[in-house]
């Protein structure tokens, strides 16, 4: 595996420890046997032009061996089938490296994934209602044209006909509607889905009633054009929310983790992470990342734990200390025994938590189902009204009943129902393309309403990684020896003291000393980095904080250079929080890092609210104090230690590099590690949100101007089907308009 | 009016194998990727056609 070349963007360099994965005999664990050859499927990065598909698959059919090459341009997976060693595999990585493309392996779902299941479901009852909708409408509109002038029989035979085409359709498009109302009402939940089913189901009762009779008032065209208009709808929010939720696996992914496992006989095998099971012997070199949690049975070494307790300061371990996956393996090689999450484990410990407070924010109401609540009883009195009063007016029972129905039928669920999935489609998908993804849809509303943002400080605000602060106070000479040492190593203080120092050569007889330092010859003299204990220099009188992050530099008879580091701020962290400040949010640090380095952040980014040292729960209590104050607060973190945290929070967001747990906990994800798109995500979600009102004002509106008529009986079918799709429309298009708000 | 006997049959017909299409063109995974035939189409491919069917 390469080494990180000092100077890589904060991205590469805080993946580094997995992108292992991409090199050497790694990529063969992810080689899958078929029949009559092997296959691999990668996730390629870059690719998303023609000339890009006729580059990587003409270039990779070019190898030998390779049978054959298939870019989803969609999805950015290649699949690959080939024949002959394994190893191949390689050659077919390297070979799109060349080509200018990272790829990494990918496992495919173990089965086929429900929700792209649901996507071809709701594809096919799409293009059903589709189908119907169009014959329907032929039949209706030469019904419509040929008033007066046809005959109540061919009437009858055309609403014989549409209703032949209609119900089969509207029983099978809409059984995706039938089936959430049907739960809807075991559970006690009045959702869209029951007034939406009911007026199909009573659109159609009546039209089989009143053309078995031979009336000649069908509106078996309004039930099943609503149907596709819905069906729209719910597809492209399957749709987004499948690509959301696709793009989320990438990252994980990317991420893709590979054991060293070491055999019964001896012989290390690359597998998947996800193939170790308890009690596997691990081998972890130096700069990989812990795949699954355990406990060290050889080695002694330190372990970053950034990302597991938001500490930047390496722990050292020994033999029966306990590692759990993300922390990352710094200097020494490490045989770590495989343990499952057990009851008394952080991670088990994490995951309880994180459950409460899923459970804890499933209690949020969306709007439309708050709408669904007040209009659906509404809809009912309206019609009982309509019932009673035709009843006392006329007495015609028939009419009565009729012009009941119609105001179920006409109160058009279509707009309401419409009203938030159309505007969530336009804004997930332009918030896709600022790199966030949102993988709920309320999670857009929950964004819009916060009042209050809590960052978590290690690899959110900042990079996760220690950086250089006194670099003035060192000599160029000083800093060019250290660096000579710094170069051969991955601990993140050495990799601070190689990116200051730019690239440049190594020193002789260079060795690192797990726990304590490096120590090597240049110059002709032994020079040594390290802690200031591993260097005595405390017997010296050296005064040592603690509490800051510090490393010396001891050449032979020279006096030592201190050397101090702290966690660096990502670049945009200041434009992430003026912006969040900007909109009215004001901004809270919490961290579980020791209180210096957390002053220090807060700051410099200007905020004077901050807690340090915070355990997970502390962290809950915090933000659950902030949500019985109303304050609905947004938690922006990436660590394990933050995701119950993230969990309870009104709104989470999670960085793309952070610890799986962290990410599915949270509602939306930023790509690239982006902090500026977080202010940019609250604007488009208020914007979204003042469409959301819009709509529903549009469709009160419409149902002002439509539910009259019903109520005294003027609604014929004509009327029902062009009231019912315009509104449909008009929704549809308000919240097209977000797409340039 | 007997033309309507044979007509709307026919336009059923016509729906109906549009809709049979549509169902095959999902179920041969031309849905699976809508970005990549569309610029798929630009590629000049002057190799002779190779069967390409198997998409799983």
């Amino acid at each position: 595996m390469a080494s990180v070349e000092p100077g890589l963007g904060p991205d590469i360099a805080a993946t580094a420890g997995l992108s292992a994965s991409a090199h050497g005999d790694e990529i063969t664990a992810f080689v899958r046997e078929t029949e009559d050859s092997k296959a691999i499927d990668l996730a390629v990065e870059g690719a998303h032009c023609a000339a890009c598909i006729v580059k990587i698959e003409d270039g990779l059919q070019q190898l030998e061996g390779v049978k054959r090459a298939r870019l989803n341009l969609s999805t950015g997976r290649l699949a690959v089938k080939f024949t002959g060693a394994d190893a191949t595999a390689e050659q077919i990585v390297g070979r799109l490296e060349h080509l200018g493309y990272r790829a990494r392996p990918y496992q495919p779902e173990a089965a086929d994934d429900p929700k792209s299941d649901e996507e071809k479901r709701l594809l096919r009852a799409l293009g059903v209602a589709g189908f119907a909708s169009a014959n329907v409408m032929l039949l209706s509109i030469s019904v419509w044209a040929g008033e007066g002038e046809m005959s109540l029989a061919t009437i009858t035979l055309m609403h014989w006909i549409s209703g032949l085409i209609a119900l089969p359709a509207v029983a099978y498009a809409g059984w995706p509607f039938f089936k959430n109302a049907i739960v809807g009402v075991k559970t006690r939940n009045v959702n869209m889905d029951l007034p939406i089913s009911l007026a199909v189901l009573l659109a159609c009762g009546l039209s089989i009633y009143e053309t078995a009779l031979g009336h000649g008032a069908a509106y078996f065209d309004a039930a099943i054009m609503l149907l596709f208009f819905l069906l729209i709808g719910r597809y492209l929010d399957v749709r987004l929310r499948a690509r959301a939720g696709q793009a989320a696996r990438d990252l994980a992914a990317l991420q893709a983790r590979i054991a060293h496992r070491i055999e019964p006989d001896g012989a290390i095998k690359a597998v998947p992470a996800r193939d170790v099971k308890p009690g596997d012997l691990l081998r972890i070199a130096p700069g990989d990342r812990m795949p699954v949690d355990g406990v060290i049975t050889e080695g002694r070494g330190e372990l970053d734990a950034a990302l597991v307790t938001g500490e930047t300061q390496p722990q050292t371990l020994e033999p029966g200390g306990t590692v759990y996956s993300g922390m990352i393996n710094l200097n020494a090689p490490l045989t770590v025994k495989a343990t499952a999450a057990r009851d008394d484990s952080l991670l088990a410990e994490i995951a309880r938590l994180v459950e409460a407070g899923e459970q804890g924010r499933s209690r949020y109401v969306r709007y439309a189902d708050k709408a669904a609540r007040a209009y659906v009883p509404g809809v009912f009195i309206m019609a009982l009204v309509t019932l009673i009063g035709w009843l006392a007016v006329t007495g015609n029972v028939h009419d009565a009943v009729m012009n009941a129905i119609a105001v179920l039928i006409i109160t058009c669920p279509c707009a309401l129902a419409l009203v938030v999935p159309a505007v969530q489609v336009v804004a997930s998908g332009r918030l896709y393309g600022e790199g966030v993804l949102v993988k709920s849809g309320d999670a857009l509303e929950r964004l819009a309403e916060a009042k209050s943002v809590v960052f978590d400080k290690t690899g959110t605000l900042t990079l996760g990684r220690p950086s250089l602060i006194n670099r003035e106070d060192i000599s160029p000479r000083a800093l060019n020896l250290a660096a000579r040492l710094a170069r051969g190593s991955r601990h993140p203080i050495s990799r601070a003291v190689a990116d200051a120092a730019g690239p440049g050569p190594l020193a002789d007889d260079l060795q690192e000393i797990a726990g304590g330092g490096l120590t090597g010859t240049a110059e002709g003299a032994v020079i040594q980095f390290g802690s200031a204990s591993w260097l005595g220099l405390e017997k010296q009188g050296q005064d040592s904080d603690p509490s800051v992050l510090e490393a010396w530099l001891l050449v032979e008879g020279e006096a030592p250079v201190r050397f101090v580091f702290a966690d660096g701020l990502r670049s945009d962290a200041p434009e992430a929080v003026s912006g969040l400040k900007a909109q009215g949010l004001p901004v809270e640090l919490l961290s579980g890092d020791r209180e210096a380095p957390v002053a220090a952040a807060a700051h410099a980014l200007g905020l004077d609210r901050y807690q340090a040292g915070l355990k997970p729960q502390d962290k809950i209590a915090r933000i659950t104090a902030l949500n019985e104050a109303g304050d609905a607060p947004i938690m922006v973190g990436d660590g394990i230690n933050d995701a119950p945290a993230l969990a309870t929070a009104h709104v989470s967001v999670s960085m793309g590099t952070a610890a799986d747990i962290s990410r599915s906990a949270a509602d939306l994800v930023i790509q690239g590690d982006r902090l500026a798109a977080l202010p940019r995500a609250v604007e488009i979600a208020r914007a979204a949100k003042a469409r959301m009102m819009e709509n529903f004002a549009l469709a009160n509106i419409y149902n002002v101007i439509a539910v009259p008529l019903a109520v005294f009986g003027l609604v014929t079918p004509l009327v029902a089907a062009i009231a019912m799709s315009a509104s449909s429309l008009v929704v549809m298009a308000n919240a097209l308009r977000l797409w340039r708000a | 009016m007997t033309a309507l006997l044979w007509l709307i049959p026919a336009a059923l017909a016509l729906g109906a194998a549009g809709l049979l299409g549509f169902f095959w063109a999902m179920k041969s995974g031309q849905y699976d990727d809508l970005d990549g035939a569309a610029e798929r189409i630009l590629i000049d491919d002057d190799g002779p056609i190779v069967d390409d069917e198997d998409e799983h």
